[in-house]
């Protein structure tokens, strides 16, 4: 089972490479993928170095061109391809079934993934993108249980791959519209989810206040840690009940997962966090790379380890973190 | 143009999707979508009643019957309902997931794309109608621009014939969907032990601000506009674009009333001041969906 790590940059991927991933991806600098970010991510020449570190160490590279192409503005995806194709890429992560034609027409040889933000939950919707596209992989969206993933690996004609750690989207990926309802700009649209610029902070008489857009996302008392204003992470009031209504600040985990992963045979755990730094994807990339080779080494005795467990949470929003969706319970 | 009666996505007890679809049928609307699209568990109407309903509306009235169906299908018990829906060898159907899509090309039958499926551009446009797509919703938080963009596009590729343009037009907007039924846990109780409690909210439940504002609605698995889409205004627009129709929500009974209005406002347009603490226009305009511009 492949170790797919995030970079944002240069430093990051250097990183993942160097504490065990087996595959890094990464985005362009520009709106063709989905953390267009300020600061962050590959232009030409750092795509082409990023291609030489990662192929010199006889790794993988995945790049994701996994937003939806504009109206009038297909040739920048398609461009996107060219680029990625052009410095050696092993994969092309793709979400739009424009773009995913123009990858297979003009490239057929170049590997395309199925990107989570084409939200992709069934063995149909699986045979839709093999029959059109050729594609060799599917990442799977975060709202599906253990149960529901090993039935369809069971099944799929395409190789899996999962969400394993990260920031966890409550969302089916790439259905969902909350961000551009709340600010204009979405992560089908522009690549970000309640983007920074509309972010505001604010301390009242009534605590420190967060809003995206103007509208109060949460309040916090003295006491209470204050996380970043993503939307669907705030608290909101139902019939006079004031609690966190969609999800609390918390990042998804799987790492108790391990051996059910493998034994679905799922091709790849996929990192969460193209947009954190370096420090983190060292974090994360030893700490999966020790779980990974321990249970690789010794499959019935494994067990997670605290000490794991508790780098992870450190890493993560509100210090907490869910098996999500993959959990019933939770869902 | 045409109006549309889009499926209703609320969870409303059986003898009450019948009676509203009794009033639908002399309604103004010129197609009606009927069909769940949001979740599952949802029994209160069987696919096989579902079908029935379209069968009795479509006997009773000259009104095209579309069945629409499911957005996030996650079992292989859903994939085989939806293969019931699509293989009905009557009525069309809205696809609102890629399996649906696959499930009618191997049928080789017509469908809708609805608005759940991801299609931002021409290319993608071009996939579907290969499929056999013959009537294109765009995502609901696409502007008019952007849509005015693709049908020239369209045109000028000699394609804008393949297909009919319909424009989600009034009413609360599906914005996401996920794993968690939001409803279930603002009553604390699991998705699996959910008793069905949306049926006790027959226009969602409201999830606003601390500041009072209606952000969302919560509808099951499914999160909605807090305000309700409304694109009267720009009806002239629309038809002059050439987008073939409107599609009305089924909210409530008030999507009755609301198909004469738009109706009404094609014949003579008047312009309706919105109000912007329970309606909004935003995404038409490239701004924030919650906004009136």
């Amino acid at each position: 089972m492949e170790l797919l790590c995030p970079a944002g940059n240069l430093p990051a991927l250097k990183t993942a490479i160097d504490n065990g991933a087996d595959a890094v991806y990464i985005g362009m600098k520009d709106d063709t993928n989905a953390r267009h970010f300020a600061g962050l991510n590959f232009n030409d020449g750092k795509l082409a170095k990023a291609s030489d570190y990662v192929h010199e160490r006889g790794k993988k590279l995945h790049v994701a061109i996994n937003t939806f192409a504009h109206a009038g503005g297909e040739e920048r995806w398609q461009k996107a391809v060219d680029n990625a194709v052009a410095i050696g890429t092993d994969a092309l992560i793709i979400a739009d079934l424009g773009v995913l034609d123009y990858a297979a027409t003009k490239y057929p040889d170049v590997e395309r993934h199925v990107s989570v933000q084409a939200s992709t939950t069934n063995l149909e919707a699986i045979k839709f993108f093999q029959n059109n596209f050729d594609v060799s992989r599917v990442v799977l969206p975060r709202v599906l249980s253990v149960q529901q993933v090993r039935q369809l690996a069971k099944s799929s004609p395409v190789p899996l791959e999962v969400f394993a750690f990260g920031s966890l989207c409550i969302m089916a990926e790439g259905r969902c519209y909350l961000s551009s309802y709340m600010t204009g700009e979405s992560p089908n649209t522009v690549g970000a989810c309640s983007p920074a610029k509309y972010v505001r902070w604010q301390e009242t008489d009534k605590g420190l206040e967060s809003r995206l857009n103007d509208v109060l996302i949460d309040r916090y008392q003295p006491d209470e840690n204050a996380g970043y204003p993503t939307l669907c992470k705030g608290r909101f009031e139902v019939d006079n009940n004031v609690y966190h209504a969609l999800e609390e600040p918390t990042s998804l985990n799987t790492l108790e997962l391990i051996p059910e992963l493998v034994k679905m045979g799922i091709v790849s755990v996929k990192i969460e966090g193209r947009q954190r730094s370096p420090a983190y994807v060292e974090q994360v990339a030893k700490t999966w790379r020790m779980a990974l080779d321990r249970y690789q080494h010794n499959p019935e005795n494994f067990a997670v380890e605290g000490e794991w467990m508790n780098t992870l949470a450190n890493l993560s929003e509100g210090s907490q973190t869910t098996l999500g969706a993959y959990h019933r319970k939770w869902q | 143009m045409k109006f549309s009666l889009g499926p209703s996505m609320f969870f409303w007890p059986k003898q009450e999707v019948t009676d509203f679809y009794q009033e639908a049928k002399t309604s103004s609307a010129d197609i009606i979508y009927l069909g769940e699209t949001v979740c599952s568990k949802r029994r209160e109407l069987r696919a096989k009643d579902w079908l029935g309903l379209a069968q009795d509306v479509a006997q009773d009235t000259n009104k095209q019957v579309v069945v629409s169906t499911m957005t996030l299908l996650e079992s292989p018990a859903e994939i085989q309902v939806l293969k019931r829906l699509c293989d009905n060898g009557e009525f069309l159907v809205e696809a609102n997931d890629l399996s649906a899509v696959q499930i009618m090309h191997d049928l080789k039958m017509p469908f809708v794309a609805g608005p759940a499926i991801n299609c931002y551009n021409l290319s993608t446009l071009k996939v579907l109608i290969k499929q056999g797509m013959t009537r294109w919703l765009m995502p609901v938080e696409l502007s008019g621009d952007w849509l005015k963009t693709i049908l020239e596009q369209a045109t000028d590729a000699g394609i804008r014939d393949q297909f009919e343009c319909e424009v989600f037009s009034w009413g609360y907007l599906p914005l996401a969907y996920s794993a968690r039924c939001f409803t279930a846990r603002s009553e604390d109780k699991a998705k699996d032990d959910c008793e069905y409690c949306c049926i006790k909210y027959p226009q969602g439940r409201r999830m606003n601000s601390r500041e009072g504002e209606r952000v969302f609605v919560l509808n099951g698995i499914q999160t909605m506009s807090g305000y309700q889409y409304n694109l009267i205004n720009e009806m002239p627009a629309l038809d002059a674009m050439g987008v073939d129709i409107a599609r009305i929500s089924a909210d409530s009974t008030e999507a009755f009333t609301q198909l004469d209005n738009f109706r009404a406002q094609l014949v003579q347009p008047t312009n309706k001041v919105l109000d912007g603490v329970v309606e909004c226009n935003g995404f038409w305009h490239k701004i924030a969906g919650m906004s009136v511009a």
